[in-house]
């Protein structure tokens, strides 16, 4: 089991493949799509590529509530 | 009582296995860019680019019939195979966009084309509908209930439309593509490997048409969580059952539906051994996502634009609506 910042750097490694974002741009209270400019459909690439690494479901319903890297984090974190 | 004796039916001769004579495709002269549709719903080109990989698609007259691309691209298929048009004695349309259920389309297409009084049948499986039609005509062949089957992929999506919707208008366009298959002469020259192909029914609502007005609607994220998960194991499987390898694919021609898609089930085989030269088809940015065309209309573009050579190991990869997929390997006629 990761714990949070290992969640996070996991995570900001995501996000950095899918969308191009570096990793320190990737911190808790940032918005996926107001500060990241991160799309719909990269959310669900990235809550893909969140499921394998970190073994944890993530339905569309609920990614939709992930509106922070903190929110995903929390999420993530409480799944595994 | 004495039984009578039965006797034994008569089946047809078999062949080694199908293989592709020829291929046709035709697209409506009307481009429509996404500049164009800005002009009609809130969007942009570069929303558009970056979502979807669209730059432009091709959009039928009014006039224009789901039969009259059938044809075009169907003749120009039966042409490119060099066979006369006598000699056809299968075709098989698939779409899912024809005005009205009945009549079919497949009967009077052959007819304009000059087929006379074939076995014509529709296939409904939406995006997947193209290499659902391979895989019937390959066995057809093999099993000698037919000899030459033409399979067209046409469909009119701009009928199907709510032209306000930017989340579908943006996507769908119209076309028809076409390939001719016959006989094997001998194992060695089989070119139609086995279809690998299945359903979702589970997922059916996450495409589908809106009886209240009869728009095409998808859930978006849904949809493309399905594609870019399940479809590269499909297509692994379809090279699997042709007993070949990840790195002997030379084109990847998946449905264009979207050029994110398209990339990520390229990634997908590559990561499982596929080679980085193996060329992929883009052809949606300036086609769109024309649904059962949108396969032999990038393949038939690739062989002439010479992206694509005669003799190549191409994997077909369509899915969609149904939700359904279907994947084989070909070799490019």
């Amino acid at each position: 089991m990761a714990d949070n910042a290992e969640i996070l750097t996991g995570l900001a490694e995501i996000v950095e493949e899918v969308a191009g974002i570096d990793t320190a741009e990737v911190t808790p209270e940032k918005s996926f799509v107001d500060d990241l400019d991160i799309d719909s459909l990269s959310m669900v690439e990235i809550a893909v590529q969140a499921e394998d690494k970190f073994g944890v479901k993530i339905p569309d319903d609920q990614l939709a509530e992930l509106k922070t890297v903190g929110d995903a984090v929390s999420y993530i974190s409480s799944h595994q | 009582m004495t039984t009578r004796p039965r006797t034994p039916l008569r089946l047809a001769a078999t062949a080694p296995g199908a293989r592709l004579l020829g291929m046709g495709s035709t697209q409506p002269d009307n481009v429509v860019t996404n500049d164009d549709l800005a002009q009609r719903m809130e969007t942009n080109d570069q929303w558009i680019r970056e979502r979807v990989g669209i730059q432009s698609r091709r959009i039928a007259e009014e006039g224009t019939l789901l039969v009259d691309m059938a044809s075009d691209a169907g003749a120009q298929a039966v042409k490119d195979s060099g066979i006369d048009p006598t000699e056809i004695d299968t075709v098989i349309v698939a779409t899912c966009t024809m005005p009205t259920p009945i009549p079919n389309a497949a009967a009077q297409t052959a007819e304009r084309i000059g087929i006379p009084a074939p076995g014509a049948f529709d296939l409904n499986a939406a995006c997947a509908g193209f290499c659902f039609g391979m895989g019937t005509a390959a066995d057809l062949i093999r099993a000698g209930s037919s000899r030459h089957v033409l399979v067209i992929g046409a469909e009119k999506l701009s009928d199907w439309l709510d032209w306000t919707d930017r989340s579908t208008a943006i996507i769908f366009a119209d076309g028809a593509g076409a390939a001719v298959l016959g006989p094997a002469p001998d194992a060695e020259s089989v070119g139609v490997g086995p279809v690998a192909w299945g359903s979702a029914g589970d997922l059916a609502q996450t495409i589908h048409i809106r009886p209240e007005n009869g728009a095409l609607a998808q859930e978006g994220q849904a949809v493309f969580r399905w594609a870019t998960t399940k479809i590269a194991p499909v297509a692994l499987r379809a090279i699997e059952l042709a007993g070949l390898a990840p790195s002997d694919i030379d084109v990847l021609v998946p449905h264009q539906a979207n050029l994110r898609i398209v990339e990520a089930v390229a990634k997908r085989l590559r990561a499982k051994g596929a080679r980085e030269d193996m060329v992929v088809a883009d052809d949606i940015i300036h086609s769109g996502n024309t649904s059962s065309a949108s396969i032999p209309l990038a393949l038939d573009h690739m062989r002439v634009d010479g992206r694509v050579r005669s003799g190549d190991t191409v994997l077909l990869v369509g899915f969609g609506a149904g939700l359904s997929y279907a994947a084989q390997v070909v070799t490019c006629p």
